[in-house]
């Protein structure tokens, strides 16, 4: 393995380690009598049974919906599943926070762990519908046929042959789901649903970056670790791997008959209706409301371009950050990649609240020129993001198998320009989907960037926030009109991207 | 005088599994070699260490004299050596023009160049502008072919190049393959885990066995004189006997046997090979007798399981012997079995 690739990739999950050490030098720092002083109290009882609840309650949802709609466009003639099958994915576009602000905005009285699980459903479930009708998608029928052919009935060849194959795929999902909701602060807010996040948060906006905050941190860094380990758990060291050669027949879809075809297009049009229909209708109805005054062309130019900025700098550092790390995992397996795997992979899960607090007081630290500029943000927004990238270019990179470069180099190319010519030039297609699925991260990222952002930045999602918490829900419209519109073509991407590798 | 290419005491291990030990042969220049040997060998690894994409533990390997590997290290791409992969590893992202004109200059890649390359490999110039994936395997490691060949080197490494082919366009592939090679002189060597790939296609062949060179000869000396009962029986067919050697008579279930001349002279029990086509089934009498207990039928030709009858139960043996000819034979027949021509000795 050369050298610097290696120092590269050990200074990348170095880098990726700074919000987990903060968490616990600040842990040990803070002393036991201050830290049970600030656990051991109601106020955190309640946050801890408000996010518990929160996961408890919406992952199954999640589960339930996402595979209920994968079975159906996947393995069904339910009419227009096709059309179904996108649309399914494109409630990815609209950020929980919009989503939040459309639901209150149309029932004001929608609050508290209802109105959590109603919003986070809506806008997360498609994390478990694209891996699982991805799976789907790739089953082979044989298996299933074969069960049907020991006299097992339909029903019980889905739950007996079908969902334990869907295990990884639910497993995973249902993981990004629950990270989610850890991580999740807008959408909260505007519920008035305190998670930890939110509180947080608001520790942090009072008190700055006190001993409360910090241990708060320590304790979503613990429910976070706790859903890694439950994930490992439940997917176990089984491997689905399908057995034989050649390519797999598709699977014949099943008749779903006059009974049932009513329901599945009820259920599959109320579900787009609520996660896809409220937030745009809500959002055209203030651009209504508003009229022309609320397009302020000026502003509105600005947020944008920062968020181009921002967006394209973060997806080119992410993309080479993540290279190394996906290198050497794919091309130099061991010990030392499994380590590097597994640092970025805990990482990476940790909620953007975390990163930025831990980002902050780093700088303040240790690099206070850095403190309040773009390398902080860049910096944060490469360590949230970077598991998409590392997936795309994993794939990408198993695109170029070592033996074409051989080939190369059996041509008289030196392994420089062979890397070039072959592998990267392999590599480029994955490479640019994972950069555009950083790109969609970033644009509709809020938590990191509104505390580390540079003062004087005004980024779509900043600008969004900072209008609607002053109620002005016109103003905050186009903002939130131009992130979904960005987000669409990205969410196409990943979508397309899944049908190839068990993508996100 | 130099060889092409030599290897001198070759060692080779990945991890705690060692894949080479002590491997050492030499190759003329513009000779055709086989390296033949079961899956695992360490043939592949060998391969490997020749074109410069691992290095060796121990030992040199040499090409037209110049230690490449061992003392000194001369990179891959800095070796005048050809490679043709298993799966033919062509670009994906290129036409097939463009993989065949990979690793020449910009300047050297001309259509004339290309026309030239795919003509030698037997494919029309209408190919270059295809793309990899819309060839069939055969054609696919045509092109491979004409990529390496293109840079003109001194030495060709063939990674069992017809081995993802069926059996067709296997043989028609090879054929071409060999002529190409023939035709431009080049050394050539393959690596392959089918026997009469090996015996066809090489002047010389190589078998190795977990690790080490078993024999190395003409492909004749390799099938009719194998240095061990593995060698043989992993070579082709081989009909192993027990067997009472004396003045260069070998007496047997078969009778009476001619024995080869061998460099260690074995008498008294040993144990002989005779290839199955060295042994002739009659119905007319002549020779040791026996009885025909089952029969494979191939088509043109069958494969007969006899059990002699013998005086000396120590003895009595079934063999099988190949047979071609349109006289149907069942289970029960009579028959008489002749052998024709020399066996080879062996210690107990």
């Amino acid at each position: 393995m050369p050298l610097p690739l290696a120092v590269t990739a050990v200074i990348v999950v170095a880098i990726s380690l700074i919000p987990l050490g903060y968490v616990i030098v600040e842990s040990v720092d803070t002393g036991w009598a201050t830290a049970s002083a600030l656990l051991f109290r109601s106020r955190v009882r309640e946050l801890l049974a408000n996010t518990v609840m929160l996961v408890v309650i919406t992952v199954p949802i999640c589960v339930a919906i996402g595979v209920a709609a994968a079975w159906l466009v996947e393995r069904t003639r339910v009419f227009g599943a096709k059309v179904w099958a996108v649309l399914l994915a494109a409630p990815l576009a609209v950020p929980a926070f919009v989503n939040g602000y459309s639901w209150v905005t149309a029932i004001p009285s929608l609050g508290g762990l209802r109105g959590g699980v109603l919003i986070a459903t809506l806008s997360y479930f498609p994390l478990v519908y694209i891996p699982v009708a991805a799976t789907l998608r790739r089953l082979d029928p044989a298996v299933e046929e074969s069960a049907r052919g020991l006299g097992i009935g339909p029903w019980a060849v889905f739950f007996r042959v079908v969902v334990p194959q869907l295990r990884l795929a639910i497993a995973g999902g249902a993981l990004l789901v629950a990270l989610h909701l850890l991580a999740e602060y807008g959408a909260f807010v505007f519920i008035r649903f305190d998670t930890f996040t939110t509180a947080i948060f608001e520790q942090y906006q009072s008190t700055f970056n006190g001993a409360a905050a910090t241990m708060l941190a320590g304790v979503l860094v613990l429910l976070c670790l706790t859903l890694l380990v439950i994930e490992a758990v439940v997917r176990g060291s089984a491997r689905y791997a399908r057995i034989g050669s050649g390519a797999a027949r598709p699977a014949v879809p099943a008749e779903l008959g006059w009974q049932y075809s009513p329901i599945a297009l009820v259920f599959l049009g109320m579900l787009i209706a609520l996660s896809l229909g409220v937030p745009i209708a809500s959002v055209l109805r203030w651009l209504v409301v508003g009229g022309s005054a609320v397009w302020e062309w000026d502003e509105i130019s600005s947020a944008l371009l920062q968020t181009l900025g921002f967006g394209i700098a973060g997806a080119v550092m992410t993309c080479a950050l993540a290279f190394p790390v996906a290198w050497i995992s794919i091309r130099h397996r061991g010990r030392f990649s499994r380590v590097l795997e597994g640092g970025t992979y805990i990482s990476s899960s940790l909620p953007g609240i975390v990163v930025a607090l831990a980002f902050v007081t780093v700088a303040i630290r240790y690099a206070n020129p850095l403190y309040q500029t773009v390398v902080v943000v860049i910096a944060a927004y490469a360590l949230l993001f970077l598991p998409r990238a590392l997936v795309n270019l994993r794939a990408g990179l198993a695109q170029a198998p070592v033996g074409l470069d051989e080939a190369a180099r059996s041509l008289g190319l030196s392994p420089l320009s062979s890397f070039f010519r072959v592998t990267l030039r392999l590599a480029a297609p994955a490479t640019a989907a994972g950069g555009a699925l950083v790109f969609l991260g970033i644009v509709n990222e809020l938590t990191a960037t509104l505390l580390l952002a540079p003062t004087g930045t005004r980024t779509l999602s900043m600008q969004f926030w900072s209008l609607s918490s002053e109620i002005d829900y016109s103003g905050a419209a186009p903002y939130a009109l131009i992130m979904i519109v960005l987000s669409l073509p990205m969410t196409y991407v990943l979508f397309s991207q899944s049908k190839k590798a068990a993508g996100l | 005088m130099t060889y092409a290419v030599e290897v001198d005491g070759l060692d080779k291990s990945f991890g705690p599994v060692t894949v080479l030990r002590r491997v050492e042969f030499a190759v003329d220049a513009g000779s055709t070699t086989a390296i033949v040997g079961p899956s695992g060998c360490g043939k592949t690894t060998l391969l490997r260490l020749i074109a410069g994409f691992d290095k060796p533990d121990a030992g040199t390997v040499a090409l037209t004299g110049k230690v490449v590997a061992g003392s000194g290290w001369t990179p891959a791409h800095r070796r005048s050596v050809g490679y043709v992969a298993q799966d033919g590893a062509l670009f994906p992202h290129a036409t097939v023009g463009a993989n065949i004109g990979f690793g020449l200059p910009r300047r050297a890649r001309t259509v004339s160049k290309i026309t030239e390359l795919l003509e030698m490999v037997s494919l029309d110039s209408s190919y270059a502008s295809r793309r990899p994936d819309q060839l069939s395997g055969g054609q696919q490691q045509r092109v491979a072919l004409a990529r390496a060949l293109a840079r003109e080197p001194e030495l060709m490494l063939l990674d069992e190049p017809f081995s993802a082919l069926d059996a067709g366009l296997r043989a028609n592939t090879r054929r071409i393959v060999a002529d190409v090679l023939a035709k431009a002189g080049i050394t050539t060597i393959l690596v392959t885990h089918d026997q009469p790939e090996a015996l066809s296609f090489a002047d010389r062949v190589a078998v190795m066995s977990s690790g080490r060179l078993a024999q190395i000869g003409t492909p004749r000396e390799i099938y009719s004189r194998p240095v061990d009962v593995t060698t043989a029986e992993f070579i082709g067919d081989a009909v192993i006997l027990t067997a009472h050697i004396e003045n260069g008579r070998a007496r047997c279930a078969l009778g009476d046997v001619a024995v080869a001349p061998s460099p260690n002279a074995i008498e008294g029990a040993a144990r002989i090979m005779l290839r199955p086509e060295q042994i002739e089934v009659t119905t007319d009498g002549a020779g040791a007798s026996g009885a025909v207990v089952d029969v494979e039928y191939f088509g043109s030709e069958m494969l007969l399981g006899i059990r002699l009858d013998t005086a000396d139960t120590a003895m009595a043996q079934r063999v099988t012997v190949r047979r071609f000819g349109a006289t149907a034979l069942t289970p029960g027949d009579r028959v008489a079995i002749r052998v024709i021509g020399d066996a080879v000795v062996y210690d107990l």
